[in-house]
């Protein structure tokens, strides 16, 4: 029996900028920004186009599919509010367009994780504060 | 050529000795501060009226005008204040801004102080703010971390250095025996140490491979433990270092580069910035890796000193692991390191840490580190890291 977590889990809370991405995984689709003059894929949501400012970003649906980049598993929660979520499988999924991800694990024993494992889209709902949280797991496609 | 022309010297220190648990009457930041600074003029020789320049990181008891602050309670008017925001590499920062505005002419005296314990005293009105649990991530509204990083429990710091450890192991391979060393050699560094918080404590690399994995692949024993402390030096110019009491330890070289916030945006999570940094640094003080007596590396973990060691050129990319290995990392080894234990051993005071790395090679410069004197020892390299292996420092400093 483990204790409830003293605190909440923080939620994301979408900005005019960032909306976009948000409203797109309340949908399950996943919208991320484009560059054209860059020739790039951008990922967090920005106001202008890292690394050259300029002004072009569009947005682009993509399908979310990529391969694990790295990844942890931690046996002590990381903070206060995932006391009752261990062990944290804590990974960064490159996604097949470029960016990188900040994630978690889904569906997955630990010791079924390596680097550079095939992973696809988790869309994950709450409601009650109107937010999709974009989860991973094993792309059973490229087993 | 660019850089310092190692006209501006390290001409007194101060290290507290750290403590797991506070050991002083609670003072604010601004009060330790000022202890600090008092104690490492007294060292130097050095009488406060001559000081000229302040730089700090942020304090406790005011989020903004920090300059200010210090120098009306230190009652120091100055022509050169300076506050570094970098972290673990703030030590390192700070040093070099302070010889580049001594050889600007700017000052010829300047603190540099970092308080090591957030045992302020507390209010009875005002209840203490919370600090939460953020760690290195800001979850204020419109951080990037408060939307991408921290709703997924990424935050912190031994999950992402856990996570830099595991993409090392599938890019270069991993030998859990090595980085365990790297802890069990600062101990040893330690032992021969009497101010440091693990003095007594004897460890080997079984006793660190047999602590708790906290975050795979790193070990508890692998992780830095907060203490209480404080360090600070003072920074001069050649007139002044002439007539300071201790041997001057020239500013030669620096490099510093930032390169990102949150790993997860890291263009390669494996070249970190100290490279650009180290080869500032030894290209501006014409000096080479062989040149080096001792390196103070920084270690918040045991995987950052054997990336740093790489990435500074001490040894080939991917060959960190065999080095170490292959090494000597003690006092009287062939490749000294962390000296007095490293943050790892010597103990982690806050802020104050990266100060540690400093400290350290002024002792070994000066001829003041007794047991752990490492022989004919003039050229030091010292690196500051700060965040996730995101913002990085090197300085290389040498007696003359």
């Amino acid at each position: 029996m483990t204790a409830p977590p003293p605190v909440p889990k923080p939620m994301p809370e979408p900005t005019p900028v960032t909306a976009p991405f948000w409203d797109a995984l309340r949908e399950h689709r996943i919208r991320i920004q484009y560059s054209p003059s860059a020739g790039r894929y951008v990922f967090y949501p920005r106001l202008l186009a890292p690394g050259t400012l300029a002004d072009d970003l569009e947005w682009r649906e993509i399908s979310g599919r990529g391969v694990l980049y790295t990844f942890t598993v931690a046996a002590r929660p990381t903070a206060p509010p995932w006391s009752d979520a261990l062990p944290q499988q804590l990974a960064v999924v490159e996604w097949d367009e470029g960016p990188r991800f900040s994630t978690e694990l889904t569906n997955v024993h630990p010791a079924q994780l390596r680097v550079g494992l095939r992973v696809r889209p988790v869309f994950c709902d709450y409601p009650e504060h109107g937010v999709t949280l974009l989860r991973y797991e094993p792309d059973p496609e490229s087993a | 050529m660019t850089g310092l022309r190692g006209e501006a010297a390290i001409v007194g220190y101060v290290e507290r000795a750290p403590t797991r648990n506070p050991s002083r009457p609670q003072r604010f930041s601004i009060e330790q501060w000022a202890q600090l600074a008092a104690e490492a003029l007294a060292d130097a020789g050095i009488g406060a009226r001559r000081v000229n320049g302040i730089v700090t990181n942020p304090i406790g008891e005011s989020d903004r005008f920090a300059s200010a602050t210090l120098a009306e309670y230190l009652g120091i008017p100055i022509n050169f204040g300076e506050v570094v925001d970098l972290g673990g590499a703030t030590a390192a920062g700070m040093v070099w801004r302070a010889a580049a505005a001594v050889e600007l002419g700017l000052c010829d005296v300047v603190l540099a102080m970092l308080p090591g314990s957030r045992d302020y005293p507390r209010s009875a009105r005002r209840p203490a703010a919370d600090r939460g649990w953020y760690g290195a991530s800001s979850n204020i509204y419109g951080s990037p971390q408060a939307e991408f990083e921290i709703p997924y429990g990424n935050l912190g710091q031994n999950a992402p250095y856990a996570q830099i450890a595991r993409r090392y192991a599938a890019e270069f391979g991993y030998n859990a025996r090595a980085t365990a060393k790297v802890a069990a050699d600062q101990r040893s560094n330690a032992n021969a140490t009497p101010h440091a918080v693990f003095h007594a404590t004897p460890l080997t690399i079984d006793d660190v491979l047999a602590s708790p994995m906290v975050a795979d692949p790193i070990h508890m024993l692998e992780m830095v433990m907060s203490c209480h402390g404080g360090a600070g030096v003072v920074i001069a110019s050649g007139d002044v270092a002439a007539r300071a009491r201790h041997r001057p330890i020239w500013v030669k070289g620096f490099g510093e580069r930032i390169a990102f916030k949150t790993p997860t945006y890291a263009e390669d999570l494996l070249r970190s910035p100290i490279a650009e940094a180290a080869e500032a640094a030894f290209g501006s003080a014409g000096l080479s890796r062989s040149d080096i007596d001792m390196a103070s590396i920084y270690d918040c973990y045991t995987i950052t000193v054997v990336m740093s060691l790489e990435d500074a050129g001490f040894c080939e990319k991917g060959g960190g692991m065999s080095f170490v290995a292959s090494h000597d990392l003690t006092y009287r080894g062939d490749f000294p390191l962390n000296t007095s234990g490293g943050q790892l051993s010597f103990g982690q005071a806050g802020i104050a840490g990266g100060m540690h790395h400093v400290c350290d090679a002024v002792r070994q410069l000066t001829g003041r580190a007794g047991a752990a004197q490492v022989r004919d020892c003039n050229t030091a390299f010292v690196s500051g890291n700060g965040g996730i292996m995101s913002e990085q420092v090197a300085l290389i400093l040498q007696g003359a």
